[in-house]
C-alpha cells in the first residue's frame, strides 16, 4: 500500500517576497542551532537532485572547523525542459538572497556564489540589481555577506556539485571523487553548502512561517511542496507547485490528455512510469514505501499512445552519451554502447537477448560510475527497456 | 594524536594510518586490486573504474585508488559484484580501443593487455566502436607518437604533465563520447609548448604515448658494410637497462650493456660519460668566467646565475617559457651532442675515418634526446652529429631481437679514446650529479684542495627533494683565483619542469641569488628520464639512483679533470677549456620560442 494525497497545489515559493528584510532579521535574531533545528524538524530534502536532508547538509558543513567558507546557490538548470529555477530568479530573487545569507550565518561564511546557467544570461541585469540592494541591506544591519554570480559554461554536467566547483576554479568540469564531500571539501576546498535555487526558496517558508507549516505538507519521507515542470502530450504544459505524496494517477487525471501511456519523472535521469503502474506510484523521495519515484529536478513528462518509447529511450541516451563528461568508463562507452546496442536489436543486428546485456551493463553503470549522471542512466534505461520491450524490439 | 583505522579486507583485519586509501591498505596485506588511472608519481583521478571493491553496506561500489578507508570498514575485492563489473569494465575499454596488440609497440609491456589477459576477456560481444570517429595519430615529432586510438582516456598523461612537469601541453577537450586528449588548438605536439621531455610516455599504460623509434634505421646502418656505426652510452641507461632485461631495479649492468652493443655489431662501444667528463671541465671554466666578469669586471652583462644545458627538455622548456633567460643558460651542448660532434672530427681524425661513412649513434635514458639531434644546429661536424638516438627501452628491443642472453652476458669494457670516464661523468644520470661534478673539479682548479665534504660525496645536492640548495664558502684560493677568496658559492639543483619552475620564478622575482644552478627535466635526473624502462615509481628511481651512486663510488677517478682521455683530448685537439676549437664543436646557442 502506497500512502498518498490526491494531487493539491500549494502556493509558497512564488508567493510575495516583500517580508524579506524581515525574515532576514528575524533568523539573524535566532541562533544557529535553532535554525538548523528548525530545518531539520521540517524535514525539506535537496529539490535539486539527490534528495539530501538539507537541515543536514547545513549542520555538518557548520560543525567542520574553518575561516572560510562558502554558500552556493546552484542554478545551473540544465535539465532538458526544466525552468522553474529560471522562474524563482525572475520572480522572487530575495528569498533566494535571504537563504543564502541565512546559511551564511548559520554555517559561517561570508560569501555566497549564484552558479547560472550560462543561457541564463538575460537575468543578470535584474539579478544584480537586486544583488546590489540586498548587499545594501546586509551592511545596514551589520551582516558581513556578499553575493556574486558566476555565469556557467553550458554543460549540464556543471550542474553536478563538484564538477561545478572544478569550473568555478577555472578547471574542465568534471566531477570529483567523493569523500571528500562539499561540506568538508567544496569550493576551493573549502566547506561548502550547496543548493538548488528551489530548495534555498523553501528554506525562506521555513525560516518565516515555521517548520510546521512545511512538514504538515506532504507524506512520511516527502514533506512540503515542490514545483514541477509539466510538458509532453498535455494540455496544460507549465510549472505548477504541488503537494509531495500524490499519486501518479491524479497527476496524469489532472495534467494528462486522456490518452496518456507512461510519463518519464524527473527528466532523463529519472524513471519511467506505465499506465498500468500509476495507480501505486507516489511522486515523492525514495523511502520505506514502494512504488514512489523520484522527483529530481521536477521535471513531468507526459507521453500518449501516439509515442515510440524507443524514440524517447533514443533520445535520451543520445543527451548522455554527449553530455557525460567522459571521464569514466563505464559512463562514457556505457552509454556509446548502450545507444548503439539499442539501434542494433531495432534493425535486427543483434539479438533481443542483447537487451539484457544491456540491462547488465546499465546495473554495472549503476555500482560503478563515479558521479550521478552516469549512475542514473540506469533509471530511464531499465524502467523503459522493461515496460516497454516490444518497443524496442519491433 | 593520529588514531589508527581498523577493518577487514576479505575477512583479513588490517590497520592503516589515518589517509590511507582502500587500495593502499589491500597491498599492505597483499591483496592486489587492478588499476589503470592510478599512478603513484600522481595525483588520483578515479576515472578509470577498474579498482571498484565493494563495501558492505554501501549500495555501489567503491573506487579503492580514491577512497580513505573508514573504521571498520568492511571489504571484499574479489566479491561476484565486484568480478561482472570489473570484468564489464575492461570490456567497454575494449570494445573503445584499437587493440591491435600484435602491431603495437607497447605489445608486452601495457597495463590494459595485461588486464585483460588477467581477466580472460574471451568473449566480447560489445558492439566495436573504433574506428573511433574522434581520434588522429600525430608521428610528426622527432620523440614522440601520439595515437589516440589506443588511448584509455585515464588522464596519466595530462596529469604528469601538468604536476611532475608543469608545462600543460596536453588537455582534456570535448565531452562524452568525444572525450580525448589533445593540446592547444590540437595542434601536432611537435609545434606546442611541449619540452619532449617523454614523461609522460613513461606515465601512459599503453600504447597511445610511445617514443618514435629508429630501431630499423640502427639495424640498417649496422648491417651496411660501407657504415662505420659507433654507440654511446648515457650515464643513467646502465642502471636503468637490466629492468627490461630480467634484473630488478637497481641492478649496474655497465659491462653487459657493452658486451651486449658489441654483440649487436657496432663498430665501436663508447661512452657519454667522456663528454660528460668535457663537459665538466667547459661548464666549470664557463662558470668561473662568469664569476670573474662580475666580481673582478663588473660586467654588467654576464648572466648568473649560470644554468646547466645538459637536459635538453629543460633546453626547449625554458626557450619556450622563461626566453628572456636564455642568456643563463651554460653555452655547453649536452654530453650526447659533444660526443657528435667529437665523433665525426676528433675520433675519424684519430681513427682515420672518412667522417662521412661515421654514423653515430646513442643510447639514452630520454626522448628529448631525439629533438636534440635533430636540431638545425647540430651540425657543427660539418654533418649530423648524432644520427640516430635510441632510448633504454629501444634497446633492450634490439638485444631481445638479437636474441642476447643479457642474464648471461660477460662483462665488457668501453673502446678507448672516448670511453674513458670518472666516478663524476657517473652521477651525471642523477638530479645533483652535474653539480656535484662540477663543484669537485672547479673547487679543486680554484683552491688547489679536495671539495671539503667527506670522500667527495657532496650529499646536500643529492637525493629525491625537488629543489636542493647548497653553498660553499672558497677559502685561500690559488693566487689566480684571489677575487674569489671568501666568496659563497650558491647553487641550487631542481629537477621535474615544475620545480624548474619554481626556481626560475624566485631567479625572477629576485628571491633568490643563486650562481649556478643545475636543472634537469625528468623526475629524479636523468635515471628517471622518459626513455627508461616503464614502469616508474619514488621506489625504482630510488633504487636507480642508490646504483648510479655506487658506480661512482667503485671507480677509481673520481673527477672529471683527472680523466686521462679528456687531458689527451685537450693535449691532442681541443688545447684548452673554453678554447677556439671548443667553442666551434662544443659550445652551442638557444631560440626563443612561441608558449603556446
Ligand atoms: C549530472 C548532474 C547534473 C546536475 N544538475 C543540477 C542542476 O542543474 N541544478 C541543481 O540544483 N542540481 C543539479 N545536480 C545536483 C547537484 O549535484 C547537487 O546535488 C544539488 O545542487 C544539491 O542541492 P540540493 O541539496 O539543494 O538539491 C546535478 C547532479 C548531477 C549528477
Ligand atoms: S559518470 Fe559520466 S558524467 Fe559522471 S564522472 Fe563519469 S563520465 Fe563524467
Ligand atoms: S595499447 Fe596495449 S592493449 Fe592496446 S594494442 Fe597496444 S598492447 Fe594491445
Ligand atoms: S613530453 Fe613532457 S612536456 Fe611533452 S607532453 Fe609529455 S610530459 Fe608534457
Ligand atoms: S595517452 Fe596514455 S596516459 Fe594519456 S590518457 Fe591516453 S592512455 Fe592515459
Ligand atoms: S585506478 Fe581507481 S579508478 Fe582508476
Amino acid at each position: 500500500m502506497t500512502e498518498s494525497y490526491q494531487l493539491k497545489r500549494a502556493d509558497f515559493i512564488f508567493k510575495n517576497e516583500n517580508d524579506w528584510e524581515e525574515v532576514m532579521s528575524k533568523s539573524f535574531s535566532r541562533t544557529p542551532q535553532e535554525l538548523i533545528n528548525e530545518l531539520i524538524s521540517s524535514e525539506l530534502k535537496g529539490r535539486g537532485g539527490a534528495g539530501f536532508p538539507t537541515g543536514l547538509k547545513w549542520k555538518l558543513t557548520a560543525e567542520v572547523v574553518g575561516d572560510t567558507k562558502y554558500v552556493i546557490c546552484n542554478a545551473d538548470e540544465g535539465e532538458p525542459g526544466t525552468f522553474k529555477d529560471r522562474e524563482i530568479l525572475s520572480m522572487v530573487p530575495f528569498k533566494v538572497l535571504t537563504s543564502m545569507a541565512v546559511c551564511g550565518y548559520v554555517i559561517g561564511a561570508k560569501e555566497g556564489y549564484i552558479y547560472l546557467r550560462g543561457e541564463y544570461f538575460f537575468l543578470l541585469p535584474e539579478l544584480n540589481k537586486a544583488i546590489s540592494e540586498f548587499e545594501y541591506y546586509c551592511k545596514e544591519i551589520n551582516v558581513d555577506f556578499t553575493i556574486r554570480i558566476f555565469m556557467g559554461s553550458g554543460a549540464y554536467i556543471c550542474g553536478e556539485e563538484t564538477a561545478l566547483f572544478e569550473s568555478m576554479e577555472g578547471k574542465r568540469g568534471e566531477p570529483r571523487n567523493k569523500p571528500p564531500f562539499p561540506s568538508d571539501f567544496g569550493y576551493l576546498g573549502k566547506p561548502t553548502v550547496i543548493n538548488n535555487v528551489e530548495t534555498l526558496a523553501h528554506t525562506y517558508t521555513i525560516f518565516k512561517y515555521g517548520a510546521k507549516r512545511f512538514y504538515d505538507l506532504g507524506v512520511q519521507y516527502s514533506r512540503g511542496s515542490k514545483l514541477f515542470s509539466v510538458s509532453g502530450d498535455t494540455p496544460k504544459p507549465g510549472i505548477y507547485e504541488l503537494e509531495l505524496g500524490m499519486s501518479l494517477y491524479d497527476f496524469v487525471d489532472e495534467f494528462g490528455d486522456g490518452d496518456t501511456k507512461a510519463v518519464q519523472v524527473g527528466g532523463a535521469s529519472g524513471f519511467l512510469v506505465p499506465r498500468k503502474r500509476f495507480q501505486e506510484t507516489a511522486i515523492g523521495y525514495q523511502g520505506k514505501l514502494v512504488g514512489i519515484s523520484l522527483p529530481t529536478g521536477g521535471s513531468m513528462m507526459l507521453f500518449n499512445s501516439s509515442r515510440s518509447m524507443y524514440n524517447v529511450l533514443d533520445n535520451y541516451l543520445e543527451f548522455f552519451r554527449e553530455e557525460s563528461c567522459g571521464q569514466c568508463t563505464p559512463c562514457r562507452v556505457g552509454c556509446q554502447q548502450l545507444l548503439k546496442g539499442i539501434k542494433a536489436v531495432k534493425r535486427g543486428e543483434k539479438k533481443t537477448q542483447y537487451l539484457d546485456k544491456l540491462l547488465r551493463l546499465t546495473d554495472t553503470m549503476k555500482l560503478t560510475a563515479k558521479c550521478g549522471l552516469g549512475q542514473s542512466v540506469a533509471n530511464s534505461f531499465s524502467s523503459i527497456v522493461e515496460n516497454f520491450r516490444e518497443e524496442m524490439i519491433y | 594524536m593520529a588514531k589508527k583505522i581498523k577493518l577487514s579486507i576479505n575477512g583479513i583485519f588490517v590497520e592503516v594510518e589515518h589517509g590511507t586509501t582502500i587500495l593502499d591498505a589491500a597491498r599492505q596485506i597483499g591483496i592486489l586490486i587492478p588499476t589503470l588511472c592510478y599512478h603513484k608519481d600522481l595525483c588520483i583521478a578515479g576515472n578509470c573504474r577498474v579498482c571498484m571493491v565493494e563495501v558492505a553496506g554501501q549500495k555501489r561500489l567503491a573506487a579503492a585508488c580514491a577512497t580513505p578507508c573508514e573504521e571498520e570498514m568492511e571489504i571484499y575485492t574479489n566479491s561476484l559484484n565486484v568480478l561482472h563489473s570489473r570484468k564489464q569494465i575492461i570490456e567497454l575499454l575494449l570494445s573503445e580501443h584499437n587493440a591491435d596488440c600484435t602491431s603495437c609497440f607497447k605489445n608486452g609491456n601495457c597495463e590494459l593487455q595485461k588486464l585483460s589477459s588477467d581477466y580472460k576477456i574471451l568473449k566480447q560481444d560489445f558492439i566495436r566502436l573504433v574506428p573511433l570517429q574522434n581520434y588522429t595519430i600525430d608521428k610528426l615529432s622527432p620523440s614522440i607518437i601520439k595515437d589516440d586510438s589506443k588511448c584509455i582516456r585515464c588522464q596519466r598523461c595530462v596529469r604528469t604533465c601538468e604536476e611532475l612537469q608543469g608545462v600543460n601541453a596536453l588537455t582534456v577537450a570535448y565531452k562524452g563520447d568525444q572525450m580525448k586528449i589533445t593540446t592547444f588548438f590540437e595542434k601536432p605536439i611537435h609545434s606546442v609548448v611541449c619540452s619532449t621531455c617523454g614523461q609522460c610516455i613513461n606515465h601512459c599504460p599503453t600504447g597511445a604515448l610511445v617514443e618514435r623509434n629508429y630501431i630499423e634505421k640502427v639495424w640498417d646502418a649496422i648491417s651496411d658494410k660501407t657504415k662505420h656505426v659507433i654507440v654511446q652510452t648515457a650515464p643513467a641507461v646502465r642502471v636503468g637497462l637490466g629492468e627490461e632485461l630480467g634484473f630488478e631495479p637497481g641492478k649496474r649492468v655497465t659491462g653487459k650493456m657493452v658486451a651486449a652493443l658489441k654483440r649487436l655489431g657496432f663498430d665501436a662501444v663508447m661512452d657519454t660519460d667522456f663528454t660528460a667528463d668535457l663537459t665538466i671541465m667547459e661548464e666549470g671554466t664557463e662558470l668561473l668566467m662568469r664569476l670573474k666578469a662580475a666580481l673582478v669586471d663588473h660586467d654588467p652583462e654576464v648572466k648568473l646565475p649560470m644554468a646547466t644545458s645538459c637536459s635538453p627538455g629543460w633546453i626547449k622548456y625554458i626557450e619556450h617559457m622563461y626566453p628572456e633567460y636564455l642568456g643563463h643558460l651554460s653555452t655547453c651542448k649536452s654530453p650526447q651532442q659533444m660526443f657528435g660532434a667529437l665523433a665525426k672530427t676528433y675520433y675519424a681524425k684519430a681513427r682515420n675515418l672518412d667522417p662521412e661513412t661515421i654514423v653515430s649513434v646513442s643510447i639514452m635514458p630520454c626522448t628529448a634526446k631525439k629533438f636534440e639531434a635533430n636540431r638545425p644546429e647540430m651540425h657543427d661536424s660539418g654533418f649530423r652529429d648524432v644520427d640516430y638516438v635510441l632510448t633504454t627501452r629501444e634497446l633492450a628491443i634490439m638485444i631481445k631481437q638479437a636474441g642476447l642472453d643479457f642474464l648471461k652476458m660477460e662483462d665488457a669494457h668501453f673502446d678507448r679514446l672516448m670511453g674513458e670516464s670518472t666516478g663524476a661523468a657517473v652521477i651525471f644520470g642523477a638530479t645533483g650529479g652535474v653539480m656535484e661534478a662540477a663543484l669537485r673539479t672547479a673547487y679543486e682548479l680554484v683552491t688547489g684542495r679536495d671539495v671539503p665534504f667527506e670522500n667527495l660525496n657532496i650529499t646536500p645536492v643529492r637525493g629525491m627533494e625537488g629543489i636542493k640548495e647548497a653553498s660553499l664558502k672558497i677559502e685561500n684560493p690559488l693566487e689566480q683565483w684571489a677575487f674569489l677568496d671568501g666568496v659563497e658559492l650558491k647553487c641550487a639543483v631542481a629537477h621535474g619542469l615544475v620545480n624548474a619552475k619554481k626556481v626560475m620564478d624566485s631567479i625572477r622575482t629576485g628571491e633568490s641569488n643563486y650562481h649556478f644552478i643545475e636543472i634537469m627535466a625528468c623526475p629524479g635526473g636523468c635515471l628517471g628520464g622518459g626513455g627508461q624502462p616503464i614502469p616508474t615509481s619514488p621506489e625504482i628511481r630510488r633504487k636507480r639512483a642508490e646504483a648510479i651512486y655506487a658506480e661512482d663510488t667503485g671507480m677509481t677517478l673520481r673527477k672529471s679533470h683527472q680523466n686521462p682521455e679528456v687531458i689527451k683530448i685537450y693535449k691532442d685537439f681541443l688545447e684548452s677549456p673554453g678554447g677556439e676549437k671548443s667553442h666551434h664543436l662544443l659550445h652551442t646557442h638557444y631560440t626563443a620560442r612561441e608558449r603556446f
